[in-house]
């Protein structure tokens, strides 16, 4: 894994410029002195993990297990994003506009673990990064049950935890904590944007059938996406198969799907789950009798099923490349993307680009590394631009107002190139998607 | 509502996946039973046949060329497996023996990995077995269908070689006792190393048949291995007719009680393992066997 280190005399031609044309006031951080130390007392890994020229993030992603794809989507959006933050490229200038190479001039470093997306996994290795590495910000995620574990970690150690993605209510719901954000949507967020989409597709009283992963991500999208349909649809839920994660076989699931009288299918599942239960629904000849639905659409899944069993299909995401059409920025991050690793990024590559810009940005408007005035730099409201337009945090729960986008299934026909096969049907915008701050019961707890 | 298609359709979910478990078991408890090696990279050899399979399907678009590589290339890679380094682990303790097949096991899924990426990889069957199959009470996919039958001919050749042949003998002979048969002027070793070669066959063609089932990820041999390693408990360490009855056994058990209950259907698995233990120490048809 290659670190770059930023060049000390350029950092200390900054830091001259700094003192004097402004007395310090651009790079405090570097600045501080005893006085303003005794407001800051040392928290976390702070100053400790600050004192060199670089900084260091631990990064937990899943590269074996069910959701490893998507990890390695994920990886490859924080490599990119780290790699323009420390060198000042313009794409992270647009997304924070006070980062020059690095982040409060230092480079950043980071470690990879393999989360294999299971919470125990994930925290013993941030655990170690941060123990051993002083780690001042730790990310991971693709599974819920893993940032809601990761969550927790961070209010113990007063660690920022930048969530991956995470799709539990749960995450900025009751599991949130002060240390803790999200750029993602999620599943109320989801049912709110994806429901009127199927209402207005296949009008009311249907009767669907639900594949609910067995964990927190599971239990809480199926829940949003049934009560929405239920209540403004007449939508009436006839099964719901619940899984475990990383289940080998998905027939007696179907099976029982099948006998169940079900006219849609919905597949909440997520990863190679999502992929084998949908590939299985067509073996049993579900597909395509009954509608498939996504509701928390995976990444890769068209590519991995084929586009013969998306065709068609709702779905709810964060990012689609296609975005590129109507966003300058979503363009310059896709080419960008293609021209590194090869391929159209996927939502785990975006939400994880994404996640780190916005944590550059917060950190820039804190002007300091020191945790709780980061945190308050989430906190304090601004407009912040995205690939998807104009976004901003919401300080109660630390959850990102953003659209979700619905997009459907293009026919093979269809696809203009191999890679496109969604078309993107509306972008909500996510203002009107988002619950009370209270209403998944958020105490987001203490800053020290 | 529990209908009679409904518990039909189990009872041949259970069935397919109860055949494809006997063949994995009876590969595993061959080679326990002669060689004394529990191992544990037979997971990974099944994984491997499905990405051999795959590889040979994609160049070919053959399902039959498929089988042929996915089977020898495995019984291959255990010959190789076997000459190379389990030889050295046959006078060492059983725990090196877990070690070093536990260690080839993550080699083998890692060197996939970076072959063929973590991306589902996907066989279709032959257009002969592909689709619905109208049974008059049921709908029901006619692969699954057909492995019940594909599997039930690789058991009866696995049973003419183990029962009608010298070679046959000559290993059941091993299972009883290697070192009566090695006095006998039999050259063991290498007759441990055709069981090898047998066993890891017996994997890496049922990953192949598999494949088109539930797609290939790196990660498909690990959950089947530990199914594998209850059917060989429940059936009987280092029997043949013991491990197909407790493959068909344990995928009825998985099913039967998915219908009801999924979320139960391993507890009832382990369960039956207990049971099966408390009743009867050295599993349905087990016989003393290695101790």
């Amino acid at each position: 894994m290659k670190h770059e280190r930023s060049s000390s005399p350029s950092r200390r031609s900054v830091l001259r410029a700094g003192i004097g044309a402004a007395g310090g006031l651009a790079l405090p951080s570097l600045l501080v002195t005893p006085a303003h130390a005794a407001d800051q007392p040392p928290i976390g890994t702070w100053p400790a993990g600050t004192q060199g020229d670089s900084v260091f993030i631990g990064i937990s992603v899943p590269r074996t297990g069910t959701y490893a794809v998507q990890g390695e989507d994920e990886l490859k959006g924080y490599q990119l994003a780290i790699e323009h933050i420390n060198e000042g490229h313009p794409l992270i200038k647009a997304i924070s506009p006070k980062t020059t190479k690095g982040v409060l001039g230092k480079q950043l470093k980071f470690g990879v673990a393999d989360s294999a997306a299971k919470p125990n996994d994930a925290v013993q290795a941030q655990q170690r990064f941060i123990t051993e590495n002083k780690a001042i910000m730790i990310t991971g995620g693709t599974s819920s049950a893993v940032a809601v574990a990761l969550n927790k970690l961070a209010q113990r150690e007063k660690v920022l935890f930048v969530c991956g993605i995470s799709g539990s209510n749960d995450t900025t719901g009751k599991d949130c904590v002060r240390y803790g954000v999200r750029q993602n949507f999620y599943g109320q967020t989801a049912a709110d944007a994806i429901g009127p989409a199927l209402l207005k597709a296949y009008g009311k009283n249907k009767k669907m059938a639900f594949m609910t992963p067995d964990y927190t991500y599971g239990h809480t999208v199926t829940k949003s996406v049934n009560d929405f349909l239920t209540k403004n649809g007449g939508w009436q839920m006839v099964t719901n198969q619940v899984s475990p994660l990383g289940a080998p076989d998905y027939s007696s699931y179907l099976t029982n799907i099948a006998n169940s009288g079900a006219e849609f299918l919905i597949n909440v599942n997520w990863g190679h789950d999502a992929v084998l239960s949908t590939q299985q629904a067509k073996q049993f000849g579900l597909l395509p009798k009954m509608k498939l639905v996504i509701p928390y659409q995976i990444p890769f899944l068209a590519r991995e099923v084929g586009p013969d069993v998306t065709e068609g299909v709702y779905a709810a995401t964060d990012f689609w490349w296609t975005m590129e059409d109507k966003y300058p920025l979503a363009k310059q991050f896709v080419e960008t993307f293609e021209k590194k690793f090869g391929y159209k990024p996927e939502w785990g590559a975006e939400n994880a680009y994404m996640e780190f810009a916005l944590w550059a940005e917060a950190v820039e408007h804190a002007g300091t590394f020191y945790p709780p005035d980061v945190i308050k730099s989430y906190e304090s409201p601004r407009k912040l631009n995205s690939f998807v337009g104009e976004v901003s945090w919401r300080p109660e729960d630390h959850q990102l107002i953003r659209p979700v986008v619905i997009v459907r299934g293009k026919k093979p026909s269809a696809m203009r190139n191999k890679e496109d096969y969604w078309e993107v049907v509306e972008v909500v915008p996510g203002a009107g998607l988002m619950q009370k701050p209270d209403a998944f019961g958020c105490n987001l707890g203490g800053y020290t | 509502m529990i209908t009679w298609s409904n518990f039909l359709s189990q009872l041949f979910n259970g069935l397919a996946l109860g055949a494809l478990l006997a063949l994995i078991a009876s590969g595993l408890t061959i080679i326990y039973g002669t060689l004394g090696v529990l191992n544990l990279a037979h997971g990974a050899m099944f994984m491997v046949g499905g990405y051999a399979g795959y590889a040979a399907w994609q160049a070919s678009g053959s399902f039959l060329l498929a089988l042929l590589a996915g089977t020898l290339c495995v019984g291959l890679l255990g010959v190789l497996m076997e000459r190379v380094i389990i030889r050295h682990f046959y006078q060492r303790p059983g725990e090196d023996q877990l070690l070093v097949t536990f260690g080839l096991a993550i080699c083998f899924v890692e060197i996939i990995r970076l072959i063929f990426s973590s991306l589902t990889k996907t066989v279709t069957p032959p257009s002969l077995l592909s689709g619905i199959t109208n049974l008059g009470i049921m709908f029901y996919p006619t692969y699954r269908l057909a492995v019940v039958g594909i599997v039930a001919i690789a058991l009866l050749v696995l049973y003419v070689v183990l029962y009608r042949t010298r070679l046959g003998l000559i290993v059941r002979a091993g299972i009883d006792d290697a070192v009566m048969v090695d006095s006998l002027g039999i050259d063991v070793y290498r007759v441990f190393m055709i069981v090898f070669g047998i066993g890891s066959m017996a994997a890496g063609f049922a990953g192949i048949v598999n494949a088109p089932v539930v797609s290939l990820t790196p990660e498909v041999g690990e959950a089947i291995l530990v199914q594998t390693f209850v059917v060989v408990v429940i059936g009987g360490v280092g029997s043949f007719p013991g491990a197909i009855l407790g493959g068909l056994i344990a995928g009825e058990i998985i099913s039967l009680t998915s219908m009801v209950n999924p979320g139960y259907a391993y507890v009832m698995l382990f369960a039956a393992m207990t049971l099966v233990l408390l009743v009867r120490p050295h599993g349905l048809l087990g016989t003393r066997g290695r101790e």
